[in-house]
């Protein structure tokens, strides 16, 4: 191999410009944002699955009303959201930012509905006394008040961060200042937000259903 | 050709999937939520429980990250950065916590 060759080679390899995942840099960083959150979120499902199976007599005070149909109709707004988001990505590089827009508002309605539903989920459980280090279910187990809101409070607080960065880019989008690929990163955390959600859903409410 | 053009053609800036696709995968992840809370009413053994819930969750998390997040649209060297150092990284959380959490239990007096 001759050396202006080999230079021509190293030139278009390290010059810049090359894309390996062929994916623009603000989407890969996203992806391993999600990836680092997603470390953190299982540590907290991994130690509370841990305290959940080894202490007895873990309190089930989950009736099917409120907090069972509640949670469920969480779930399904979450979806929901998801799914509008999907489809505002598409239109978004479809090159049409009045529906981008609306798809989009639709996505925020759903996430402020989320965090509405499950705040009078969290004044139900306060007003019957769980408190982040106690419950009048099973005082052999405080840590069924921490692990709940400690859960369901992290996640509660990316959907508010996840609705407050989509009024951003809604807002950025209908003006003409983002872009596309803007409109997709963004989607990318509120897919994620919602999968923690999958995870979150069965194991802190599904597991503490009331038996009876 | 030009730095700009020459990155445009490597990150594909079009539409991915259909509408139907998308509604399709959303049906299917209410249905497994459904099936989930049906299985909860169940009474089964709570470590069976976990394990058959986690597993459904699992499966709906592949759903949201191949459709919903593109994975399936983008090109497998992205998937082999992200997914297995994930995989490994929570595995790895598994295997030190648990043998000495359950010897914590074990030493606990009864």
């Amino acid at each position: 191999m001759s050396d202006t060759e080999f230079e021509g080679i190293v030139e278009s390899r390290w010059s810049g410009g090359a894309s390996p995942f062929a994916i623009n840099s603000k989407k890969l960083g996203m992806w391993l944002f999600i990836v680092s959150d997603s470390l953190t979120f299982s540590a907290l499902l991994i130690s509370y699955a841990y305290v959940r199976l080894e202490t007895p007599d873990w309190p089930r005070p989950f009736e099917i009303w409120p907090a069972i149909a509640k949670s469920s109709l969480m779930t399904f707004v979450l979806l929901s959201s998801s799914l509008t988001m999907v489809l505002g990505v598409n239109a978004a590089f479809n090159g049409d930012r009045k529906k981008t827009v609306r798809y989009l508002i639709a996505t925020i309605i759903c996430g402020i509905a989320f965090v509405a539903i499950h705040a009078t989920e969290w004044v139900t459980l306060l007003g019957e006394g769980v408190t982040p280090w106690s419950n009048p279910f099973n005082p052999a187990a405080p840590l069924f008040g921490g692990t709940f809101f400690g859960l369901t409070g992290l996640h509660m607080l990316h959907v508010t961060i996840g609705v407050v960065y989509l009024a951003i880019i809604a807002w950025g989008f209908g003006k003409d200042k983002y872009t596309a690929e803007h409109v997709e990163v963004s989607g990318l955390y509120w897919h994620f937000v919602d999968l923690v959600w999958m995870f979150i859903f069965p194991m802190v409410y599904l597991l503490s259903v009331n038996p009876k | 050709m030009s730095a700009h053009g020459h990155t445009a053609e490597l990150t594909h800036e079009h539409a991915v999937g259909t509408t139907k696709l998308f509604a399709t995968v959303w049906v299917w992840l209410l249905l497994l939520t459904i099936v989930e809370v049906f299985l909860a009413y169940l009474r089964l053994e709570v470590h069976l429980m976990i394990t058959i819930l986690v597993g459904l969750s699992l499966i709906k998390a592949a759903l949201i990250i191949s459709y919903f997040m593109h994975m399936r649209f983008e090109r497998l060297g992205l998937f082999l950065l992200l997914i297995p150092a994930m995989v490994f990284c929570i595995c790895m959380m598994l295997i030190m916590f648990f043998p000495d959490s359950i010897r914590l239990t074990h030493l606990r007096p009864h």
